[in-house]
């Protein structure tokens, strides 16, 4: 197992979420700020978790998955 | 009020082909019982009464003329307003797309009940953009569970599992990417089936997540859901992933019962967390199907993870542009959750998609084991409506994200699972998810059916009254 990665920080997470969304041209309203920060949160710790998991370099994605 | 709506696809069908109800009986009927139930449940956005009176009378008429019917002759069906039908803007239960141009076609799968003579009667409710597992809805307002019209339906199907629990259609169509077919049909409690991915076309089907959407039906028996399946099949016609296989229907073998399968309770994350009594719901089909042993996916948690962050950022990649340019028009609840998606880093989400191969090859040995496996479909019964927290391994999580914890994992590799209702007592449904290695839909049916004749399962029309 790779070592788990350091601790997601709000100041992280916020300056990612500022950062992508300049960059993808998404206005976001201040009322949705704390909402899309907590899903954030969740999809970027499930991302981690996912990632934290070794797979060998021949592992392959399908462009068409057949189960 | 005429009872022909509230009977299975089975019972119209052979009624209809027997000459014991015509078809117009049967849709007249229908069209009355949603214009005087769906008031209170919320499960149609659209009827298309002209066009069902039309098809029915068509029916009548190659009947009265000695032509072959259908399976589905006269078949009342509806379909999640995701699905095109000609006329009708596409709504996929967004503000957004009503917008859009009238579908200039059905889609596929529409085309292929109708092939064989069922006969649709409208457009059903659904979570927007179908990021959703409850069944509410900021624009349509929410479809609400028939056996109790206060809690949700389960979404994003909740306008398909309304219908067919409400005795609105005997027969619906909806999709599942994380559990959208399998959620609402375990809350309302009626029986769902997704394929296996890439078995039935989504062509004519507005997307959400293309490496996870299924198209799958909704109906009140198993021998439904088959009859329903068999007439889906057929060529990709508009789907790339559809795999290309010769038919393979499951309706002859309906009755076939449960010998020579070996089937197990799947343990580790399909067995915590949830509630006490969805785990009930599992114990007590494992005991009906004597399925004594347990068995484990291995990094199942971790699946439904993966499948989380495509969705995520898949879903949201789709929807970039509206959410440039018409911010405003989206359910908060769905806004928050595609810009988060739209920032996930490209590099987590090629992981994701490897992670998913990795754990098809994984599974796929477990299947050398066993043939069928079983698990809850939701941690709990039917939420309120409007609630939007609920508790999950002792933490209080979302409902919207979180109700697909045991589908997720299932879809994510594209297993084809059933979903069959389970009364434990004199509350609401709770579903137990039927899971066979891809392509054996057949198998997951047939057990669905032993089931249902064990009178372990059963799928009640809602008493409205």
């Amino acid at each position: 197992m790779v070592e788990a990665p350091p601790r997601l920080t709000d100041e992280a997470l916020e300056a990612h979420l500022d950062a992508a969304t300049t960059l993808l041209g998404l206005r976001m309203d201040a009322d949705d700020r704390a909402s899309t920060l907590a899903h954030l949160r969740a999809t970027m710790e499930a991302a981690r978790f996912v990632a934290a998991f070794p797979l060998d370099d021949a592992v392959q994605p399908a462009p068409i998955f057949r189960p | 009020m005429s009872d022909w709506p509230t009977r299975t696809a089975t019972q119209i069908a052979a009624a209809v082909a027997a000459g014991e109800v015509s078809a117009v009986e049967v849709v007249e009927a229908t069209l009355s019982r949603i214009a005087v139930l769906d008031p209170r449940i919320g499960a149609f956005t659209d009827v298309v009464a002209g066009r069902a009176r039309a098809a029915a009378a068509e029916i009548d008429l190659r009947r009265a003329q000695g032509k072959p019917l259908g399976p589905l002759a006269g078949v009342p069906f509806a379909v999640k307003n995701l699905f095109d039908i000609e006329g009708l803007p596409t709504r996929a239960g967004s503000r957004i797309n009503r917008d859009r141009a009238p579908a200039e076609r059905d889609a596929t799968a529409v085309r292929r009940l109708e092939e064989a003579g069922a006969v649709l009667v409208g457009g059903l409710n659904m979570g927007e953009f179908a990021y959703d597992f409850t069944g509410e809805n900021a624009t349509d307002g929410p479809s609400r569970n028939p056996h109790d019209l206060t809690r949700m339906t389960g979404g994003s199907s909740g306008g398909s599992g309304a219908a067919v629990a409400g005795g609105l259609a005997p027969l619906a169509l909806a999709t599942d990417t994380n559990g959208s077919v399998r959620v609402p049909a375990a809350l309302c409690g009626v029986f769902g089936l997704k394929p296996t991915y890439g078995r039935l076309s989504r062509g004519g089907v507005f997307p959400f997540v293309y490496h996870l959407d299924h198209v799958g039906p909704i109906a009140r028996s198993a021998a439904d859901l088959a009859l329903a399946y068999d007439a889906l099949q057929g060529p990709a016609d508009g789907d790339a992933a559809v795999a290309s296989r010769p038919l393979e229907p499951t309706f002859p073998g309906i009755e076939d019962g449960i010998g020579g399968l070996r089937i197990a309770t799947l343990g580790g994350h399909f067995a915590t967390g949830g509630e006490r009594e969805a785990f009930e719901a599992v114990r007590l089909v494992a005991g009906a199907l004597g399925a004594e042993r347990s068995i484990e996916f291995p990094e199942a948690a971790r699946a439904r993870a993966a499948a989380f962050v495509i969705t995520a950022a898949e879903g949201s990649a789709l929807h970039l542009e509206r959410l440039r340019s018409r911010p405003q028009d989206f359910d908060p609840a769905v806004r928050t959750r595609l810009i988060a998606g739209a920032a996930v880093p490209a590099a987590f989400l090629a992981q994701a998609h490897r992670l998913r191969r990795w754990f098809a090859d994984a599974v796929a040995k477990v299947f050398e084991e066993v043939d069928v496996v079983l698990a809850p479909a939701t941690p709990c019964r039917a939420p309120r409506l409007g609630q939007t927290t609920f508790e999950l391994n002792g933490e209080t999580v979302l409902v919207r994200p979180n109700l697909g914890f045991y589908t997720q994992p299932i879809s994510f590799i594209g297993l084809p699972a059933a979903c069959v209702p389970v009364w434990l007592d004199d509350g609401l449904p709770l579903g137990v998810q039927i899971i066979a290695e891809p392509w054996r839909e057949d198998r997951v049916l047939r057990v669905a059916r032993a089931l249902e004749r064990a009178g372990v399962v059963a799928a009640p029309i809602a008493a409205l009254a």
